[in-house]
């Protein structure tokens, strides 16, 4: 065992963490721990853009974001958090611009800007550019900067260290136990304080957009500690997913003009929001495609609808739209006007699908996407651990992983990655203020005890379970019955899924007893964090009896204010008994209203 | 359909040298290398040890030597390799474990060219200008995943790891042509090192290689232009 001590400790190197480094890095000594090396990270494939009310092409007010923030929210985003996210934006996009990130660019040199799902000018209702993209891969383009700026300033990096525990003395952060994946070893950081920022936990669905590394490490990690999670029944499909494959495929697409068409033709989209019609937010978009299938227009009779960008299809509804450029001119696009925009979408249709966009219709499905809930935080990155919202001293929390709440019931697109760049910021300065001015909280005898326990049972299970058989009933069950559309009877059976599914896990039998890069560990040891969060998520969506947002119940449809306008807290108790809490959503200019697009 | 796939195998912790293993398996034409990868851990042989993250081509984690050329094992489709797949580690870098090769010398060179953009003059208080023109001509740069792709296709770093590799000149390429960073002539003093650019003998083999099409050697000619006549063009 080798032991560290360092001010503060980022766990996660995606943009949330990376940002976070920059930031503590200024002031304390720091290290990042991360289970990739840092550019592998889910990040660096987002694609589309980061919300920003720079009114580059057109008029836009952060005030306007925000607004679009709270309705995607269904209400459930907590406003002040909000606010606060959409007028720090435009610094934060204008500093990652400064760090050398090479956004796209407008005839006069600006930050270009694109069109996105749910964001409008809240006047004329109409989608406005606010997303500033770099090409369709705006999310690479952030990890690189940050990385890049990250090795320019020196940040201590701890590539390929899987974070295994969190060590708390007295509700205060103490450490965490990370064990090195190239050797085995496990390592003890002592730190004042740690940023938990390792992303989601997309993995837990069959068909995901998400890296096989989103597991939901972090908030497992956490949870068992006793910090409890918020919101985990809301989960986001993305309406474009390629077919079967589930690979993301950008609303930025939609941004440019592409449309959803079903087996008969028609853009639905215009019966499910009149007024956005593909450009609604993807709760929205995501279920009227999947109502589209049920009533039997899929493409094909399989299960998959076309997401239409040939240069004729989009111009031809652009007019019927009368959308029109800036100068005032109809929208017209070429092939190679397309091409330029999205060239990795153009990739991936090529290499996966056998199609080329320009001059065929893509197969999509919806996918499942991102996760809004989890660690609950204030809006400067600490993490809260009660209906009260005690922060925890010590401990912080940004990127998809935590929960400000900025998102609640469905975050709109541009929002993750300014979500990771702001509070990424504050949780990486908030955290270094914090461990100058306290002292190191002393370390258990034996740190590595709880971390090792977990492992051993793993190394020493005895049974016939297979690893890609338990996880793939996971998968199934949470697709089906804890997906898109979801009933309390279906959700009751998930659960008793997925505590079966629990059992067995204790029952698979590890092949590779090594230590050096042992990845069928690894894995199970994930397979058993998503397995937990699985469980939780399907409590706290069973005892949700309202639609909002993500969270859409045949058995309840409509949204509940009266009894559901709150947040969820969900712990795991030591005996593993799962509980459930409230607390209230901050309400600021906006009251809950009907959502239309 | 069935596929037969050869893999190199080697533990360090049980293995004096390495071996080839061969599975077979049902495929469809459109999997991806690495499903066939994740398929025989998960029913052959749990201990086969490879990296992944995104598995469609963007983290740069599953490079790997596919049928004697490298490959994203996730952009390797059955229909493009074939149904007899031979799968090895990249070449040039030390074997941790099967597939698995020591990555740290490689990112050792690419930290080595400044990959950061370098400007000391106070920042406006908005965006830096820069013409659609201006930032098209290093786009093609800006793509780098560092998967080590070509690096590890190059015979001249096989023939000598202290060679910086075509992914360190790609990276410094994609800031030495952005108009609006200040570190050009430090970083091409850098490229003009014995192990710099003057050893890529336009072989092609990274461009061949890279999952994201960069132009490699027509950027690493850029840079060799530029040092050559002291001119960013």
């Amino acid at each position: 065992m080798k032991n560290h001590q360092y001010d503060v400790v980022v766990v996660g190197a995606g943009g949330a963490g990376l940002m976070a480094a920059l930031y503590a890095s200024k002031t304390a000594n720091i290290a990042v721990l991360s289970k990739l090396y840092p550019t592998r990270s889910h990040t660096g494939t987002a694609q589309g853009g980061v919300g920003a009310a720079l009114a580059n092409d057109e008029e836009d007010h952060w005030e306007w974001h925000a607004f679009d923030t709270v309705k995607g929210s269904d209400y459930l985003g907590d406003q002040d958090a909000i606010d606060f996210m959409c007028e720090e934006a435009i610094a934060a996009v204008y500093e990652l611009e400064h760090y050398g990130l090479p956004f796209s660019r407008t005839a006069e040199g600006k930050i270009a800007q694109r069109p996105f799902g749910g964001h409008t000018n809240n006047i004329t209702k109409k989608p406005v550019r606010r997303a500033c993209y770099a090409a369709d891969r705006t999310g690479h383009m952030i990890l690189q900067t940050l990385y890049q700026q990250c090795l320019k300033n020196h940040v201590n990096f701890f590539d390929e260290f899987q974070v295994v525990d969190l060590l708390v003395n007295n509700g205060t952060v103490a450490g965490v136990v990370a064990t090195e994946i190239g050797t085995g070893e496990m390592h003890v950081f002592h730190t004042k304080a740690v940023i938990i920022a390792t992303g989601g936990h997309g993995r837990i669905w069959d068909v995901t957009s998400n890296a096989y590394a989103y597991t939901g490490d972090g908030i497992a990690v956490a949870m068992r500690r006793g910090v409890p999670m918020e919101d985990m029944e809301f989960f986001q499909f993305h309406p474009t997913g390629i077919y079967k494959l589930g690979i993301l495929i950008t609303e930025g697409v939609r941004g440019e003009g592409g449309v959803l068409i079903n087996s008969e033709g028609e853009r639905f989209m215009e019966r499910y929001a009149p007024t956005v019609k593909d450009l609604a937010s993807r709760d929205v978009t995501s279920r009227a495609m999947y109502l589209e299938m049920k009533e039997g227009r899929s493409i094909n009779g399989k299960g998959y609808l076309y997401l239409d960008v040939r240069p004729e299809v989009v111009n031809k509804y652009a007019a019927l739209d009368g959308r029109k450029n800036l100068d005032g001119t109809p929208y017209v696009v070429t092939g190679e006007q397309i091409l330029a925009k999205l060239p990795d979408i153009v990739d991936f249709a090529r290499t996966y699908l056998g199609v080329d966009p320009v001059t065929q219709p893509m197969p999509v499905q919806p996918t499942a996407h991102y996760t809004m809930g989890g660690i609950p935080t204030n809006r400067f990155g600490e993490v809260v651990i009660d209906e009260k919202n005690t922060v925890m001293p010590g401990l912080y929390s940004a990127g998809e992983c935590a929960c400000v709440s900025v998102h609640g019931a469905n975050r709109l697109g541009t929002n993750s990655l300014l979500d990771i760049i702001v509070f990424g910021k504050y949780a990486g300065l908030r955290a270094a203020e914090y461990a100058l001015g306290s002292a190191y909280q002393p370390l258990p005898a034996d740190p590595a005890d709880y971390a090792r326990a977990q492992f051993d049972a793993i190394r020493n299970a005895k049974g016939s379970e297979n690893i890609i058989t338990v996880a793939k009933e996971m998968k199934v069950v949470m697709m089906d019955k804890v997906g898109m559309f979801r009933t309390g009877e279906g959700m009751a059976e998930a659960l008793q899924k997925v505590r079966e599914l629990r059992q067995r896990y204790k029952e698979i039998q590890l092949t590779d007893q090594g230590k050096i890069f042992n990845t069928d560990l690894f894995n199970i040891w994930e397979l058993g964090n998503m397995l937990e969060l699985a469980e939780m998520i399907t409590i706290a969506a069973h005892a949700r009896t309202e639609s909002r947002g993500a969270h859409a119940r045949d058995d309840y449809p409509k949204r509940d204010d009266a009894n559901w306008l709150k947040h969820s807290l969900a712990w795991v108790r030591e005996n593993g008994q799962i509980d459930l809490g409230y607390k209230p959503v901050v309400i600021l200019k906006h009251q809950p209203k009907e959502r239309v697009y | 359909m069935e596929a037969t796939v050869k893999i190199f195998r080697f533990n360090p912790e049980t293995d004096q040298k390495p071996h080839f293993e061969t599975y077979t398996m049902p495929v469809e034409s459109t999997d991806r290398v690495l499903d066939l990868l994740e398929y025989i851990k998960g029913n052959f042989d749990g201990t086969l040890s490879f990296r992944r993250s995104c598995a469609h081509g963007i983290c740069g984690s599953d490079a790997m030597r596919i049928n004697g050329r490298n490959y994203l094992a996730c952009k390797a489709l059955v229909k493009d390799v074939g149904l007899k797949i031979k799968v090895e580690p990249v070449l040039g870098l030390k074997v941790i474990k099967d597939l698995i090769v020591d990555m740290d010398p490689f990112f050792e060179h690419f930290r080595s060219v400044m990959p950061y953009f370098v400007n000391d003059e106070p920042p406006p208080a908005k965006e830096r200008l820069q013409t659609i023109e201006e930032r098209e001509r290093f786009d093609d740069t800006t793509k780098c995943i560092l998967c080590a792709c070509c690096t590890t296709s190059c015979p001249s770093f096989w023939a000598n790891q202290e060679y910086l590799g075509p992914a360190a000149m790609v990276n410094a390429h994609r800031f030495i042509f952005d108009s609006r960073d200040r570190a050009a002539a430090e970083r091409l003093r850098i490229l003009n090192d014995q192990f710099g650019v003057f050893r890529c003998h336009t072989i092609f083999n990274c461009t061949i290689a890279c999952p994201r099409e960069i132009e490699i050697t027509q950027a690493i000619g850029e840079l060799k232009n530029a040092i050559s006549t002291g001119a960013l063009e």
